[in-house]
Parts: C-alpha cells; sequence; structure tokens
C-alpha cells in the first residue's frame, strides 16, 4: 500500500515535469502559427496518458498543476486565466468523452482540442470586453480538430509503447 | 487497448466540422461593411480614420515599435513593421466590420467599426 503510494507519486511529478518540458518546447516557437492561441497542445499528451493509465482525477490533478507552473514560469496573471480556462474546459470534456466509452483516445482527443480553444475564445470575450473576436473562433475551432487529431495519434502510439501500468489503475 | 480508431470518432470529428461549417457560414452572412478605422495601443485608442479616405497612416507605440498603416478605399492593411514576425504584414487586406488586424509584440490593433463615430464596445477604460 505505502508502496504505491510512493509509486503514485512519482509518477504524478514524471508527468507533471514532462508535461512543463513539452510546453517549454513549444514556447520555443512562439510565431509558427498565423494566428495567436493557435498551437499543437503537446501537454495534452500528458493529461491523455495521465487520463488513460492512471484514471480522470489523477489526469485532472496533472493538468492543474501543470497549468498554474506553465503560466507561473512562462507566462502571466492573464496567460494563467487563458489557459486555465482552456485546459480545464479541454480536461473536462475530456473526461466525460470518455467516460461514455463511446470514442477512442483520437475522439476524446480531438474535442479536447477544439474545446481548449473554445474555453479561451470565452475568456479573451470576458476579458477584452469584445465580441469581435469570434471570427477567431472558426479559425481554432478548425485547427483545434486537427491539432486534436495529432495529438491523439501521438498519445495512443506512445500509451501503446508504455511498458508497466502507471501507478494504480 | 482499444482500437486507435473508431467509428464514432469519425462521426464526432465530421461533426465537429460540420459546426464549424455553419459558423462559417453565419460569419459571412452576418458582416457588415466597415466604415471606420479604429487604432488602439493596448485599450487606449490612438487614432480613428475613415475607411473611405486614402491614407498612409505612421503608428509608433513609444516603445520603438512602428508600424505603417495603409487606408485605401475601403481597404486596410499594414504595410511595414520593425516587429520581429510580421504576422501583421502577413495577415493581409481586412474591409469588414469586426475584423482586425493585431501586431502583437507592438501591441498594436487595428480595428474596423462598423459605426460612423467610436463606439464604446471593445474599448475598456
Amino acid at each position: 500500500m505505502r508502496k504505491q503510494r510512493t509509486r503514485q507519486i512519482a509518477d504524478y511529478g514524471l508527468l507533471t515535469a514532462l508535461a512543463l518540458v513539452l510546453s517549454y518546447l513549444e514556447s520555443l516557437v512562439p510565431a509558427f502559427f498565423a494566428v495567436p492561441g493557435m498551437k499543437l497542445g503537446l501537454t495534452n499528451v500528458v493529461v491523455l496518458i495521465a487520463l488513460y493509465r492512471m484514471g480522470w482525477k489523477q489526469a485532472l490533478a496533472v493538468n492543474f498543476v501543470r497549468i498554474l507552473l506553465v503560466s507561473m514560469t512562462f507566462g502571466n496573471a492573464f496567460s494563467l486565466f487563458y489557459a486555465m480556462a482552456g485546459g480545464m474546459l479541454s480536461g473536462i470534456v475530456m473526461i466525460l468523452l470518455k467516460k461514455t466509452e463511446k470514442f477512442s483516445m483520437l475522439g476524446v482527443s480531438v474535442a479536447g482540442g477544439v474545446f481548449h480553444n473554445v474555453g479561451q475564445i470565452l475568456v479573451a470575450m470576458l476579458l477584452l470586453e469584445t465580441w469581435q473576436i469570434v471570427s477567431y473562433l472558426l479559425v481554432l475551432w478548425v485547427s483545434g480538430i486537427a491539432a486534436g487529431a495529432v495529438i491523439g495519434i501521438i498519445s495512443y502510439e506512445t500509451l501503446k509503447r508504455l511498458p508497466a501500468p502507471l501507478g494504480h489503475s | 487497448m482499444k482500437a486507435s480508431i473508431r467509428k464514432n470518432d469519425i462521426l464526432l470529428i465530421a461533426g465537429l466540422l460540420v459546426v464549424a461549417g455553419v459558423l462559417a457560414l453565419v460569419l459571412t452572412l452576418s458582416r457588415r461593411d466597415g466604415r471606420m478605422v479604429v487604432i488602439r495601443y493596448g485599450s487606449e485608442v490612438r487614432g480613428q480614420y475613415a475607411l473611405s479616405e486614402t491614407l498612409i497612416v505612421p503608428i509608433e507605440n513609444g516603445q520603438g515599435g512602428e508600424n505603417i498603416l495603409h487606408i485605401e478605399k475601403g481597404v486596410v492593411w499594414m504595410e511595414e513593421a520593425n516587429c520581429p514576425d510580421k504576422l501583421c504584414v502577413q495577415q493581409g487586406k481586412i474591409k469588414y466590420a469586426g475584423e482586425s488586424i493585431i501586431c502583437l509584440p507592438n501591441a498594436v490593433v487595428v480595428e474596423i467599426s462598423g459605426n460612423d463615430e467610436l463606439a464604446l464596445d471593445g474599448v475598456t477604460n
């Protein structure tokens, strides 16, 4: 029992560290895409793996901690709002979709990608007090589908190759 | 471990694409011709011009950021910028109300408004 708990703590740390590194890598190519907010979302690989290997509570926890850490390290208070809204909405949607057991990792990831961007647009609307950014939603909606699909495939291939189950599941 | 792709995934993606199509349609149908060009630096309005004018507007943000905006026959584009990524220049021409060109590094926002006078929407003081 005690061993399992230690194992679990180590897994949390490992996944959070991995998410941080991936966030950093992604921040190195900020102007890669033409629209602000458009990105691949590599850290979602970590959240998906936590979700499938450990469970929804663990995935939510890893997601929350990595958003907090990434925003404090690379961002500011505003980016924390955006990241929290996007990350948490996407996380919750993915958990609910997985619970239905009707979709594979691909579908779950695609929905996560789309709702990540929806969350960010909603916060941008509130913070900037403007409706005009709705026009970005279209671009970010489609790019969310594409990014989610890529991330879903990467996560599936990664999970397949992971040897032992992480933590208890 | 389940298969990497299932029928429901395809349905989900197709459904999301349909929503995108509807969104595109709504955005296209609801767009209005622009009337004014509003230049903002952060939340501060730096200038506004009628879209019908023909003008070259230099924009300096006071911190080394310089952009040159072109307004001609109802169309607006960023001619030059000294920012590193030049996304605002690459963004090309805009003409409809609600469209904007944003130069993030220089914190310059160029918006087209559908009103003749500057409305207070989108501007927080």
